[in-house]
């Protein structure tokens, strides 16, 4: 079942007064459950494909399914509520809020729905508990390390349990232990079926995927479904 | 997002930062203190001047001799240019009226007073027995003068208690004669003293009787006419009463002025209310300033926290959440600003209070209620632009800067 179709998707950038195509025709079909690896370049794509993918951004022609559900012609407020449920984001930068602790960072995707506070209090209980933060719960960022705090954000991502997850260079901050480790948990997310898209300059972080695209310029120059079949 | 959810967002956000929280706070709280302390003092000096008034007498009307105000031009006047003196025969017509109930007649001059070989300088109120009804005037030993025929000129003399002082010290002054101009006379009553007030320093004072007076000033005008109304709502009749009377005696001529006590407390009360109200928008002008600093600090805010907002975009937040929050958090700047700067304000009316203790400096109700309530609506009308620019940042741009 395709969770992601994409058809001629344009997307340009206007950097003084030339022109930047980010994504030319992209066609792509993403099914659920899939775990894709996107490799190339800097500046082949690959991140402006992440955003688009996530709803960060709108592309400026082609159409955008996910889940059969036309989503670029979506409100703002209508896209947050789908980035709010369906969507789960895993950043380089971890991007946890400093001031809060891995707790309350855990929770937040559920604050900003309006769950109420006993529901996330349980459902963040057993998230530290299975991402091994157990004793790290009142921690605040500053306070952990490199592979706790990606651990928080995953976790974070995956507290909606959203069938998508969209991970942007999530060990690029990482030494190669602890990337191991961040890598080992977002691939038992995806056994457990949830759809895994991961951007990485990382060649050994591609070669575990089931399914590599390579960018360039803003267009699939290779996809490994296609060479295979 | 639940509301609770928001407001502890706000809050945490607020005091992750709080150097420029505290001082956001502080100029905030410094504009609200103005208000309040400088409304205290504005409506403290209303109330000193009201109060002081109001000791001159109840239900009061005052004559004055000459027409002054604005009559307009009267032939009458055109022709006598130099207006009728008033009399005591005058003062005591006036007890005909039927909405007058006392009638106290006013000469002043100065003179000096001796006893046992000490002298100075008094001032001479010249009055009746009723005069010390209608001006409060409490003695302390003796009495007033005697209640007879106003033309006769007793030589007895009331004094105030700051002569009694000086003329007999710790002896007792009832009954001892002093010499008063080239007159002797027997002190019959002294005054309780009264410290500084409106109008004549009664300590200093020397009461004779009004006929007394003008023969020892050789004069047989009066310098007022002190009329106490039946009762407040007596005093416009007891006013066009007196005036009728005297025009009547007057030959038809309107040659005096008659002023009520109201009308001069109610013009003081007027003025001083201005005052205060001036004042109150000097200090709402550093509401205002304060207003534009919280505006400052969350615009900066914003763009310390561009990452952050671009995180909470990211993970499903509307534009109006972040707005909300963005704004909570200027709410809760000004809100707490408010409250520190009307304890503040409070505190430093109590201190002058203390400090000062015939002054109530007490801040006006209307003046605290407006002032918290422009820190208020500033802080969240200036917390309105930043909020709104956080609530429209591209996600991607705000993503890239962490």
């Amino acid at each position: 079942m395709a969770l992601i179709e994409l058809s001629g998707i344009e997307r340009r950038f206007q950097l003084g007064d030339t022109t930047v195509n980010a994504l030319a025709g992209v066609n792509l079909r993403i099914d659920s459950g899939e775990y894709v690896a996107v490799m190339g370049p800097s500046g082949s794509g690959k991140s402006t494909l992440l955003n688009l993918l996530g709803l960060l951004d709108r592309p400026d022609a082609g159409s955008y399914r996910l889940e059969n559900r036309d989503v670029t012609t979506l409100t703002a407020d209508e896209q947050a509520r789908v980035r709010s449920t369906r969507i789960g984001f895993v950043f380089q930068s971890f991007h946890l809020v400093p001031r809060l602790t891995a707790a309350e960072n855990i929770a937040l995707p559920m604050t900003l729905a309006g769950i109420a506070p006993a529901e996330r209090e349980r459902r963040v209980a057993l998230a530290l508990q299975s991402f091994g933060l157990e004793h790290r719960a009142d921690h605040k960022p500053d306070q952990l390390s490199g592979g706790q705090r990606q651990r928080v954000a995953i976790a974070r991502a995956t507290i909606m349990q959203p069938p998508l997850i969209l991970a942007d260079e999530p060990t690029g901050n990482l030494d190669r232990h602890t990337g191991e480790e961040v890598v080992n948990l977002l691939e038992a997310l995806n056994a457990q079926g949830v759809t895994l898209v991961v951007v990485t300059h990382d060649p050994g972080m591609g070669e575990r995927a089931r399914r590599r695209l390579v960018m360039e310029d803003g267009r699939l120059k290779f996809d490994s479904a296609n060479a295979a079949g | 997002m639940r509301p609770a959810d928001i407001l502890r967002f706000a809050r945490d956000a607020a005091t992750g930062y709080p150097l420029r929280t505290t001082l956001s706070v502080l100029a905030m709280a410094i504009g609200v203190a103005a208000v309040v302390l400088l409304t205290a003092l504005g409506d403290g000096a209303r109330r000193y001047v009201v109060g002081q008034f109001s000791s001159l007498g109840t239900n009061l009307v005052i004559v004055l001799p000459g027409r002054t105000g604005t009559g307009g031009f009267n032939p009458a006047t055109a022709i006598t240019s130099t207006p009728r003196d008033l009399t005591i025969a005058d003062a005591q017509a006036l007890l005909r009226a039927p909405a007058v109930r006392r009638v106290g007649p006013l000469a002043v001059g100065t003179s000096e007073i001796s006893a046992g070989g000490r002298l100075r300088e008094v001032m001479v109120a010249g009055a009746n027995r009723d005069f010390f009804a209608i001006r409060n005037f409490e003695l302390a030993q003796g009495e007033a003068l005697p209640d007879d025929d106003w033309q006769r000129a007793a030589p007895v003399a009331v004094i105030g208690a700051k002569v009694q002082e000086e003329l007999f010290g710790r002896e007792p002054a009832l009954g001892r004669l002093v010499r008063v101009g080239d007159r002797r006379l027997r002190v019959i009553g002294v005054l309780r003293p009264t410290g500084q007030g409106l109008g004549m320093n009664t300590d200093e004072l020397v009461v004779v009787p009004v006929a007394l007076a003008q023969a020892m000033f050789n004069a047989n005008t009066l310098f007022r006419i002190l009329v106490e109304a039946r009762s407040r709502e007596a005093i416009p009749a007891a006013s066009t009463q007196v005036l009728e009377l005297l025009k009547q005696r007057h030959r038809g001529e309107e040659d005096v002025t008659v002023i009520t006590q109201d009308a001069v407390l109610a013009t003081f009360d007027k003025l001083l209310g201005a005052l205060t109200l001036a004042v109150a928008g000097i200090a709402a002008i550093s509401l205002a300033v304060a207003g534009i600093l919280v505006m400052n600090v969350m615009l900066v805010a914003v763009t310390q926290r561009t990452g952050e907002i671009g995180l909470l975009k990211a993970l499903g937040a509307p534009a109006r959440t972040i707005r909300l929050a963005f704004l909570a958090e200027a709410a809760m700047l000004s809100a707490s600003g408010a409250l520190v700067g009307y304890l503040l304000g409070e505190a430093g009316a109590f201190l002058l209070r203390r400090l000062f203790p015939v002054f109530p400096a007490y801040p006006p109700d209307w003046a605290v209620i407006a002032g918290l309530v422009t820190a208020l609506s500033t802080g969240l009308l200036f917390g309105f632009l930043p909020a709104r620019r956080a609530a429209r940042l591209d996600p991607v741009q705000a993503l890239m800067k962490h």
